[in-house]
């Protein structure tokens, strides 16, 4: 729900300015890799705060579960068994979720005006009850989140609990992770955060530890620290320079007003013809021979 | 806690919790504290953030806990003892222990006895046909001054150390690798990074947990640990110590309690059935000093037990009476949980009360436990949920395929409530008694355990006063002076185990002075008293609950040193200590090892510091009394005396069901000889040549033990039965992931999906290529997850020699895909 | 026909009731896509009941229109290849926009602006066709991968496009040339219109009469 209703910085499907009249601070979630033990609580605190629950599934050979992100699963524990380097066995346990891009691709495809909504603050929020039900959004992001509800039909993803942050208080998930993995803060403290942990992974035989906030989409606002942020696909496929798809970026830019435009000038064409040329008549004594 | 004790002289976590923030090496062995422990395990990543600490893993599985280690090595499992007695020796070779601390604060230079020996892996004294050892050699020789005979120039060819030297001399870096499949240089890069901590600058920490304690030679495990910590000078020190964590919110509570079959309150014993007159009993357990101007805590016994037996008869007990000692029962034999479902099986226990907990799925061998159940006349079970146990004769097809019309025991469940749903402390690893409130009312007819324990004593002892019976007194004349007799609040039991006088306590320097009157509560155990005059439960937990208040209650978590100490958070046992024998982390001066970790001192007139001292707090340094203040030597002890079932010294045993069918050490003395095997158990150990993989098994983040099968939540994150299983032993089987597959020892089978995984890796032992296999634990037949088997139809009933904890971490299992 | 009534037969009734049942599904299609197109155009959901019924319409209302494009395609395809005189006429264009058309070429049923339309929708509406099961949430697109999703509503908007434009065009064609809107609302058109627009044809069909 749109609980910060004057920190609105753009709106799916609509032209004008939004209600913006109050800026906040950017803020940003940091999920250090290199601290998480996949212990699920993020998930579960998450299905608890926002009263959603996945099914009862099975295992498919790993320790994945849920096994994807759905419509009640708004973050999903990635597990990867890689060796970096030959013989060096490393498992890496990332937390899936929206990464709240500064320039978000769902926003950019969506079609139902009010759906999905960005904040001042970061925060891409969807509004479901402004949701059609098309997927477009799927079709817009970058990193393969939003997910079509089975129950409703409407697509659903992290809050990034913007109903806390708005109290004041941090997303669920943060409340949950019992390591200090993940942690809320204003986008330039968590980059600050980010840059102590790198030192320590410099130390630790990383040499290529790095925070991942992808310029491709504008940074984000859910961020990592990797060890190896020079390849982050070790991390079960994160992109390594994510970007809105050509396609999209084609379909929902130039596309729409010129084609729009098209349209019209096609009506428009036909009228002044007719103005112009008047109707195409078949004359008399050509019906009477 | 079997192996604390006779080393430190407590059972319990030396540090605590956020001490672990301390460390700067961890190591976590016999334990995966990321996830069995993943609320504790932040004290781990702050180490590792801010302290620079290095953090080691060990284990047969490349674990969660390992996906954050700077180090990981592979062990087979059930060898830590080959691995840890390496890394003694690589210690004592390379000169890499803390010499001072060593000398000062462990029996290093105490001498002993003649008699002791070791040869061909056995120790002096065993006899075989009862598997069995005569303590009496492993004792130290004793001077004519009534004390322990010491070499402080380590010259005497019996003194501790060099004993030790000589016992682990055959430990070298290769036995080690060919016992425990550890690659040679990953063993000595392990050693190398512990050695760095044998400086008074510098420690270890090691966190363990059910990965030790659940082996035939789990004890032993640990003290090879604690000693590896005692040759580091880590014991004592912030940031060091051994760390047992537990694996229950109040498990910790249950031993000090006194819950085990064989112990009262605060650690004090139950008679054996010889023991009939009351001051000998007292005389045995109050231990005379073996070094002079000792503590030796211990001999504070009577008044521990003089006290306890006032909370229990009241006015009754008297010392005409020797305080009601004739109403205590008298031991014939332990009564461990193995121990129970024998004597159910031989049709010699009838009746069964089963008080959150569920057999049924914690103790192996299932097909016996139903055979066992079976054959009760009734059982009651006393739980929040419908757990397997009270739902044993039930028909579950495959997961519990039993013949329901058969089974006649009458079964009779009373519900209780969930800890979120009562009053009372939680006793956590760290010694911390935690209060917590209620958060709401237990739904239906459920009632809190207090409540429903006190309805069934009071109709019992309505039964006794009608009917009388052959010894009525100890239940009629049992003190109840609860408010609401069939309820009794946390807060009464609370202040009933803190304590209170009886009578007016005067200050013994000043016989004027009224300290407490009568009926107040007492401020800590040093005020209980043998003449009557003091009543308390639990003399461990006195202090928890004084004329102050409830300081299990209190919540300030300022930390004025910042190491943790946070001294008005709960309440942590004893007399809210926070690091045990801290008395150690200062030099035999007084002055703190480290400048910078400065826990307690000597100020020139008392003890003081930022913990509460663990040691007599106006004894100076000059009188030379030891910081291991409940020994009667005040030592630590690499050499365990005569406390340990199998030996002074850690062997290394092999599992019972052992994958190389030998041990490398001493192929005559295969596994732990005095591990007592039940006739008909020995018979169902298997063989390498049908079940030729290591099997262990184990917990998951997701779930705790078999409960939270029962909540959506966790079966949602974990839905379903899955064995671990590496990609070699896949391929070699035609195995895939999601495949189901059929793992089975010699006991029973289980069928579940398997996960195949580059973190089981073959290891090369004895010359053979050893594949594990691992199984989680967390389902059963009932529940809302995904029905399973229950893993414990596959492990073999064996437990340690001194706790009788059962060896689920190594056994013998074949797999085959279904 | 009738000579009496001066009238030609161009459509029977089925062919009306097919085009007008292509028509209105285009027309449908047309309102809807634009609506979930560009955000100008949103309001038009509220035809179909809103956001969330135009985009469960839209998908069954096209599987409607390519049925009946295939029927009649089927028809009217062999009257569609382009002949030498289709290009003679073609050369006359600006003269026959300009109303000012002289000594056109016998035209057969028809000419070469109604033939474009007609290829320009063989290519258009199976295109929109395949991309639209592509992207037809939530039955069919969690089948196929992401770019191919991507590719196919861009393709889908593109094609759509052109096919709008198309149309607009043909619907132009049929107001200006006067006398065209009732050979598919009554299936007639006058001799006289006959013998202008489509000279080829209506010799054709006149033989067919007198024989």
């Amino acid at each position: 729900m749109p609980l910060q209703s004057l920190d609105i910085t753009r709106r799916s499907a609509t032209t004008t300015a939004s209600p913006h009249q109050r800026q906040t601070a950017e803020v940003a979630k940091l999920i250090d890799v290199s601290k998480c033990i996949g212990c699920k609580a993020c998930q579960v605190a998450c299905m608890e705060w926002n009263d959603v629950r996945d099914e009862i599934g099975s295992n498919a050979g790993v320790l994945d579960n849920p096994p994807d992100l759905s419509g009640a699963s708004w973050t999903v524990m990635r597990y990867s068994e890689v060796e970096p380097e030959p013989g060096k066995l490393e498992w890496l346990i990332r937390k899936d979720g929206c990464m709240h891009c500064t320039d978000p691709g769902c926003l950019k495809a969506c079609p139902a005006p009010g759906a999905i909504i960005q904040y001042s603050n970061g925060i891409v929020d969807f509004h479901e009850e402004n949701c059609i039900g098309c997927g477009y959004c799927i079709t817009g992001c970058p990193f393969n989140i939003p997910r079509i509800s089975k129950k409703d039909g409407k697509v659903y993803k992290c809050t990034l609990c913007s109903d806390r942050i708005a109290v004041g208080l941090e997303p669920a998930c943060i409340k949950a992770c019992p390591t200090g993995s993940l942690v809320f803060g204003t986008k330039e403290d968590m980059k600050q955060h980010a840059a102590d942990r790198i030192v320590d992974l410099n130390r630790r035989g990383y040499p290529n530890a790095g925070l991942y906030d992808p310029p491709g989409v504008g940074g984000t606002h859910v961020m990592y620290v990797l060890q190896h942020a020079d390849r982050p696909n070790l991390y079960h496929g994160l992109p390594k320079d994510p970007a809105i798809s050509p396609m999209v970026a084609l379909w929902k830019g130039v596309t729409k007003p010129l084609m729009s435009l098209g349209i019209g000038l096609a009506v428009l064409a036909g009228f002044f013809h007719y103005v112009k040329a008047g109707p195409n008549e078949v004359e008399e004594e050509e019906t009477e021979k | 806690m079997a192996s604390l004790a006779p080393t430190f002289g407590r059972g319990a976590m030396t540090n605590h919790w956020v001490d672990i923030k301390n460390a700067n090496v961890i190591v976590v062995m016999g334990g995966n504290a990321a996830e069995a422990h993943p609320c504790g395990f932040k004290w781990v990543t702050e180490a590792k953030a801010h302290n620079q600490a290095k953090f080691i893993v060990i284990d047969p599985r490349f674990t969660r806990s390992a996906a954050l280690a700077d180090i990981y090595v592979p062990i087979r499992t059930g060898t830590d003892i080959a691995f840890l007695g390496g890394v003694i020796n690589y210690l004592l070779s390379h000169d890499k222990i803390q010499h001072e601390y060593v000398k000062a604060y462990t029996n290093a230079a105490l001498i002993v006895n003649e008699g002791y020996k070791f040869e061909d892996g056995l120790f002096s004294g065993y006899d075989a046909p009862t598997h069995k050892y005569d303590r009496s050699s492993w004792v130290y020789e004793m001077g004519t001054d009534g004390y322990a005979k010491i070499d402080e120039t380590f010259q005497h060819p019996r003194c501790v150390l060099n004993l030790l030297k000589q016992h682990y001399a055959r430990y070298t870096p290769e036995v080690v690798a060919n016992i425990t499949g550890t690659p040679k240089e990953q063993f000595l890069q392990v050693c190398e990074i512990l050695a760095t901590t044998a400086v008074p600058t510098l420690t270890t920490t090691f966190m363990y947990a059910l990965g030790w304690t659940q082996h035939s030679v789990g004890s032993q495990m640990i003290r090879a640990a604690a000693m590896v910590q005692l040759l580091l000078g880590n014991v004592g020190m912030p940031g060091g110590g051994i760390n047992a964590l537990r694996g229950h919110s109040n498990i910790q509570g249950l031993t000090d309690l006194g819950l085990l079959s064989n112990l009262l309150p605060g650690y004090l014993t139950l008679a054996a059935d010889k023991e009939t007159d009351y001051q000998a009993y007292l005389d045995k357990r109050t231990s005379k000093p073996l070094r002079p101007n000792q503590f030796n805590y211990w001999s504070n016994y009577p008044k521990f037990h003089v006290s306890l037996m006032k909370a229990w008869w009241g006015d009754k007990a008297t010392k005409e009476n020797n305080w009601c000692y004739d109403y205590l029962p008298k031991m014939d034999m332990g009564y461990d949980i193995l121990r129970h479902f024998e004597l159910m099986n031989q049709g010699k226990m009838n009746g069964y009360f089963c008080q959150g907990f569920n057999p049924l799925a914690s103790i192996p061998n299932k097909q016996k436990l139903i055979a066992g159940l079976s054959k009760l006349k009734f059982l009651v079970v006393i739980d929040p949920l419908a757990t397997d146990t009270s739902c044993f004769w039930e028909n579950h097809g495959e997961y519990n395929d039993v013949d329901s019309a058969k089974i006649m025991t009458e079964v009779i469940r009373l519900p209780s409530s969930c800890f979120a749903e009562e009053n009372g402390s939680l006793t956590n690893s760290g010694r911390w008694l935690q209060w917590h409130w209620k958060g709401q009312e237990p739904p239906g007819e459920a009632m809190d355990d207090a409540a429903i324990i006190a309805n069934i004593f009071l109709r019992l002892r309505e039964l006794y006063r009608k009917e009388g019976g052959a010894f009525p007194d100890p239940i009629l004349n049992l003190t109840w002076p609860y408010k609401i007799p069939d309820a009794p609040s946390a807060e009464e039991l609370a202040m009933e185990y803190n304590g209170k006088a009886l009578a007016d306590l005067t200050d013994p320097k000043d016989p004027t002075k009224v300290i407490l009157k009568a009926g107040q509560q007492v401020d800590g155990y040093g005020q209980l008293k043998d003449d009557g005059t003091t009543a308390s439960g639990c003399w461990l937990f006195s202090g928890s609950f004084t004329e102050k208040g409830n300081m299990m209650a209190r919540r300030d978590n300022s930390d004025p040193s910042g190491l943790g100490n946070t001294l008005n958070w709960a309440f942590a046992w004893p007399a809210n200590r926070r690091i045990l024998y801290n008395r150690a982390s200062a030099d035999p001066t007084g002055k703190p090892w480290d400048p910078n970790r400065r826990l307690v001192w000597w100020d020139g007139t008392k003890w003081t510091g930022v913990d509460v001292p663990d040691f007599k707090a106006d004894s100076a340094p000059s009188e030379g009394m030891s910081p291991f203040i409940m020994q009667a030597e005040g030592l630590g002890r690499l050499f365990a005396l005569d406390n340990m079932a199998e030996g002074p010294f850690p062997e290394h045993y092999e599992p019972f069901e052992t994958p190389i069918g030998t041990n490398p050490l001493h192929p005559k003395v295969v596994s732990n000889p005095a591990a007592r095997v039940f006739k008909g158990d020995f018979e169902q150990f298997g063989k390498t040549d049908k079940f030729p993989y290591a099997g262990t098994t184990y917990r998951l983040t997701e779930h705790f033990h078999y409960w939270t099968k029962h909540a959506r939540l966790a079966a949602i994150t974990q839905p379903e039965q899955f064995v671990e299983i590496g990609e070699e032993l896949a391929k070699e089987k035609g195995i895939k992931a999601g495949d189901m597959v059929k793992v089975s020892s010699n006991r029973g089978q289980i069928k579940a999906k398997a996960v195949v995984t580059k973190r089981i890796k073959p290891l090369q032992v004895d010359g053979k290529t050893i594949h594990h296999v691992g199984v989680p634990i967390h389902w059963g037949f009932k529940g809302i997850a995904k029905p399973g088997y229950l893993a414990n139809t596959l492990t073999p009933v064996v437990g340690d020699a001194n706790s009788q904890t059962p060896e689920f971490k190594s056994f013998l299992v074949n797999v085959e895909k279904v | 026909m009738s000579s009496e009534t001066n009238l030609v037969q161009r459509h029977d009734t089925n062919e009306r009731i097919n085009h007008w049942v292509l028509a209105i599904t285009f027309i449908l299609l047309a309102l809807s896509g634009l609506a979930l197109f560009h955000p100008a155009f949103f309001f038009l959901t509220n035809l179909f009941g809103g956001g969330t019924w135009s985009r469960i319409l839209h998908p069954f209302i096209g599987v409607v229109m390519f049925l009946s494009f295939l029927g009649m395609a089927a028809k009217v395809w062999k009257d569609n290849h382009i002949t030498g005189a289709d290009r003679e006429w073609a050369r006359h264009f600006g003269e026959i926009l300009a109303n000012r058309a002289k000594n056109l070429p016998e035209i057969g049923k028809y000419n070469l602006g109604q033939k474009y339309v007609f290829w320009v929708l063989v290519y258009a509406i199976p295109i929109l066709l395949v991309t639209g099961v592509i992207i037809w949430q939530p039955y069919f697109t969690p089948a196929f991968p992401i770019n191919l999703v991507r590719f196919a509503v861009l393709i889908h908007a593109l094609a759509a496009f052109i096919a709008i434009i198309a149309i607009i065009i043909h619907i132009y064609a049929a107001i200006w040339t006067r006398g065209s809107i009732r050979a598919m609302t009554r299936g007639t058109v006058t001799v006289a219109w006959a013998k202008h627009h489509h000279p080829a044809w209506y010799k054709e069909v006149s033989k067919e009469v007198k024989q």
